[in-house]
């Protein structure tokens, strides 16, 4: 698929797995049909809100630390060039390797590279949100270079030759024996007796990825965050399968979005408490490893860092969308999402789903992009997202800006039932004196609803309203009217 | 004080007992209320759409209005409406590149209340039933709004009015927190979620055996009461103001789950 | 132009709107308020609630905790900096595998064949049950602390810091850290938290008074 480079001399819309192919509400209705999946997210989401709340609440100085967090990203997106290079100087130094991407292609190219300079075929990988989005585990076994997850619900997914669905838990649409099933069907030498006990499966997983650990020669993982003044990069992780990669293989490649900026080393007292609080609803999650560059003999002895652009300077030229380049990838905003809990992940199409996806996959690819124009749509601003986010991106807010650049671009087309429609709106609300005449006709409403008073079928656009919601009769007048009569007003 | 009632179009086409009963309440409490004309709608309908630019002449109109009449504070009985008039109509005026507008719109924000909002911190209602004679001897169940609940941050000041009313029965409801699935022109839009959404709140409201489900935003309750009429719940909706006004001269008929009765309670 | 200088020069188109950069608000705790003891006792809690062991002992019966807790290990790692008088009490010298210093290092393999792992630790904050490991010599390299599947982790009381700020203020950022926070679980299938998976399943900390 050719996807042309829009917008200004120089940005360039992002690729991989950015995409939804098919338009969010004709997704969302074919994942509605999933009771199971549906009850997963309602289990999942439930309990995870509850955990976050516990851990949030607990801490007295929360919504400082959000302010912090918010202030400093701000911070680090205005100053992103100098900390850029001052991050580029400081890896180096420190022994490592930058290499620079500004696309998928260019990054999996390059990450494909180092991997054979090495002579293996086989790399394992630490979860990274940068390398679904790129789209690197498909790009590496079309050229013959296998890519071993080595997070529980990253590999359940792999291994049933599924995607993820949720950016911190990506197999929360399956139950515990789905996943007994899919290990039974797929894991080789897997104990047949292996029961759907979480345990019992987390042991499964163990067992099954430890040689691999241990003679992994080549590791692949992202960051969780980058320190410009030191060049230290930080992953956050709770099963150890991070540990291992980061720290057994000879080489470690690690891919990181250039948004993952923070100014100092300091500044993670700021983020390694709202991350996991946010995230897990931990204290604090079991592991961060924390390097920079590299240690003689602690660690890979070969290190190097992949910054991605990938759409992110798109997404930073638009100046009321820039902040969604704050996100942590936390999860709060999906955990509490109503639109995210009914339609689950797979509807946005995007590595980035809910919330969060709908306004940053948009905001890196445009759009213009494929069915990224429907995402924005993909929530009734309910606001339960910006409340949790860690970090206060007004996700309401970006999500209607968005819907705005989304009309726009379809004006001058054929208009729709609501271009249509709210343009009619717009002029018969923008006078009390229209609006007063249109409610005249109040009355034939009434008329049209029947004897029980109630409108139970609406044609064009407005059936989707009546699929499960009645409409009362109107009033036989209007506010305005009784108004103007008890005031004896014309 | 003079007060600028603004009615909001779906309580002025649809609803107009709720904006009825916000006036009687503020004349039992000695306050002046004043009607500005030229009024219509927030326009939140265009903007959480995405048309701005059909946006800005419904702005336009809702701060000419309110600038053309002589007023204390102004008040309309929806926690949505007003969020727009405080948070949406600058960002629309500026977007415009309307300072002037942007100046004048944040101007006639700042005079807005929310009724509750009004009543609670403004005109020092702590006890409905003593202060406006609230009498509304029914089983009910509250909804808050998600905009009054998370933009203007109402806390507890709805839920709160309704537990001082003399006679009524609050129970609470589960998830109250969760968002009914309206979300304007979502509602159509995204019409399978949205109903899943309506669904899971309808299942609540049941669930607490409430005879009515009150709310601040006739926009939900529009909604959650036209999925309690379709599934011949026997559950009504009813706005905050309308039991508020309430009295055991005057007692509020309960209308139809649709809201479909309209009796006028007016002192 | 390389691929670096095309993505500096997009991030500055970006940015062509000279966006301000705000003071950064720190009214968060810098600085904990609980009195040493206090401190310990919140540490504890954490570490149990994470399905960590703990003891809180005087330095004088360290060596007799570590001798109990590794009496199930068949064989354990000690890193080359850490007290030998620790270890004063062993008797079978073949259960000990030294790593690090003049001893070299063990191989992954044999790392995988030992059972337990015994370590200093440089900073622990209470509030979250953290405890961080900066490569110290008597921590030894990271894998050493990993590979092993009883990990017991000694913590001086001089070390706990009541919140992170000031944890993080204590460590250099550079050298190779790892913050552990109790045994290593996932929550990946329904949510539900099982402890141990690839990092060591068991976490023993003995807090010196």
């Amino acid at each position: 698929m050719s996807r042309t480079p829009l917008g200004m001399p120089g940005l360039r819309p992002g690729s991989g797995n950015l995409f939804a192919e098919e338009k969010f509400p004709s997704a969302a209705r074919r994942e509605l049909g999933n009771a199971q999946l549906r009850r997963n997210l309602k289990h999942a989401t439930s309990t995870i809100r509850t955990k976050r709340l516990n851990v949030t609440g607990e801490l007295p100085d929360w919504e400082e630390l959000r302010e912090a967090g918010s202030a400093l990203k701000t911070s680090v997106m205005a100053r992103l060039p100098e900390l850029l290079e001052a991050f580029e100087a400081n890896v180096t130094a420190r022994g490592g390797t930058v290499h620079w991407a500004r696309d998928a292609e260019e990054a999996n190219s390059i990450i494909h590279g180092l991997v054979k300079a090495e002579g293996v075929d086989e790399v394992v990988k630490v979860k990274s949100m940068a390398t679904q989005e790129i789209g690197m585990n498909e790009y590496l076994e079309e050229h013959g270079t296998a890519a071993y997850e080595t997070d529980l619900a990253e590999l359940i997914v792999q291994l049933d030759h599924d995607k993820p669905s949720h950016i911190l838990v990506p197999a929360i649409h399956k139950n515990r024996t789905e996943v007994r099933d899919i290990f039974l069907k797929e894991m080789p030498d897997v104990d047949p007796d292996l029961t759907d006990e979480p345990r019992r499966l987390a042991m499964a997983a163990r067992a099954h990825l430890r040689a691999k650990f241990l003679t992994a020669k080549v590791a692949i993982s992202g960051a969780n965050f980058g320190i410009a003044d030191s060049g230290t990069l930080g992953v956050v992780e709770s099963e150890g399968n991070g540990r291992m990669c980061l720290t057994l293989p000879e080489t470690l490649i690690t891919v990181m979005g250039i948004e993952k900026l923070l100014p100092t080393f300091a500044d993670l007292e700021v983020f390694l408490q709202l991350l996991p609080r946010s995230s897990t609803g931990e204290r604090m999650n079991p592991y961060t490893s924390l390097w920079t560059g590299v240690t003689e003999g602690d660690g890979p002895s070969n290190f190097h860092v992949v910054l991605l652009d990938n759409g992110r300077t798109n997404a930073l030229a638009d100046e009321m969308g820039r902040s969604a380049l704050h996100c942590i990838r936390c999860s709060a905003c999906i955990n509490v999402c109503p639109v995210y809990e009914r339609a689950g992940g797979h509807a946005y199409g995007s590595t980035y789903p809910g919330p969060i996806g709908a306004i940053l996959s948009p905001l890196m690819t445009g759009v213009e992009a494929e069915e990224n124009g429907s995402l924005p749509y993909a929530s009734s601003l309910c606001g339960a997202c910006y409340d949790a986010c860690p970090v206060k991106i007004n996700i309401p807010d970006i999500l209607v800006h968005l819907r705005g650049k989304d009309v726009d671009a379809h004006r001058g087309g054929m208009p729709t039932q609501m271009d249509v429609g709210l343009k009619a709106a717009s002029w018969a609300l923008s006078d009390g004196r229209r609006l007063g005449a249109v409610e005249k006709l109040l009355p034939l409403g009434r008329a049209a609803a029947g004897k029980d008073k109630k409108i139970k079928k609406l044609p064009g656009i407005a059936a989707g309203w009546t699929q499960s919601r009645d409409i009362p009769a109107p009033p036989s007048q209007s506010f305005r009217d009784w108004w103007a009569k008890e005031h004896k007003e014309s | 004080m003079k007060i600028a009632l603004f009615a909001t179009c779906i309580v002025d086409g649809m609803y107009p007992r709720a904006a009825q009963a916000t006036v009687a309440l503020l004349e039992r409490l000695g306050h002046e209320v004043v009607f500005p004309k030229g009024q219509a709608c927030c326009g939140q309908m265009h903007v959480n759409s995405g048309y701005f630019k059909e946006a800005v002449p419904v702005v336009a109109n809702h701060v000419r209005a309110f600038e053309s009449e002589d007023y204390d504070v102004a008040v309309a009985p929806s926690g949505s409406c007003v969020a727009s008039v405080k948070h949406q109509h600058p960002m629309v005026a500026r977007r415009a590149g309307h300072a002037g507008l942007e100046e004048r719109a944040t101007a006639v924000g700042k005079k807005t209340y929310e009724l509750s909002e009004l009543l609670v911190d403004v005109l020092g209602v702590t006890d409905p039933a003593i202060q406006l004679g609230s009498y509304f001897p029914h089983t009910v169940t509250y909804h808050p709004s998600c905009h009054g609940m998370r933009l203007l941050k109402l806390g507890d000041r709805q839920a709160g009015l309704l537990r001082g009313v003399k006679g009524l029965e609050l129970v609470d409801l589960p998830e109250a927190d969760q968002c009914c699935g309206f979300g304007g022109t979502f509602s159509v839009k995204n019409a399978d979620v949205s109903s899943a959404m309506l669904a899971d709140k309808t299942a609540n409201i049941r669930s607490t055996g409430a005879s009515v489900c009150a709310g601040g935003d006739y926009s939900c309750l529009m909604h959650i009461g036209g999925g309690l009429s379709r599934q011949d719940s026997g559950v009504a909706t009813l706005h905050l103001a309308e039991i508020l006004a309430s009295t055991e001269t005057e007692p509020a008929a309960v209308p139809g789950p649709a809201g479909q009765t309209v009796k006028v309670v007016v002192k | 132009m390389s691929t670096r200088d095309h993505i500096l020069a997009a991030v500055r188109t970006a940015l062509k709107d000279a966006p301000a950069v705000p003071e950064v608000p720190r009214d968060y705790r810098r600085d904990g308020d609980l009195a040493q003891g206090a401190v310990i006792e919140v540490l504890v809690d954490r570490l149990e609630d994470y399905k960590a062991g703990v003891t809180v002992v005087a330095e004088a019966q360290v060596p007799d905790t570590i001798q109990g807790l590794l009496a199930d290990a068949g064989t354990y790692v000690v890193p080359a900096g850490l007290n030998p008088a620790w270890f004063g009490w062993e008797t079978d010298l073949a259960r000990v595998k030294y790593d690090g210093g003049s001893h070299g290092t063990l191989s992954v393999t044999a790392l995988d064949a030992t059972d337990a792992v015994v370590t200093g630790s440089a900073v622990t904050v209470a509030e979250s049950g953290t405890i961080i490991l900066d490569g110290s010599p008597d921590q030894g390299r990271r894998a050493i602390s990993l590979i092993p599947d009883h990990h017991i982790c000694v913590v001086h009381s001089s070390d706990i810091a009541q919140i992170l700020p000031e944890a993080l203020r204590r460590l250099d950022g550079t050298r190779p850290l790892t913050m552990i926070s109790g045994p290593s679980a996932t929550s990946d299938i329904e949510l539900e938290r099982v402890e141990g998976v690839h990092g060591p399943r068991r976490l023993d900390v003995i807090i010196t008074t």
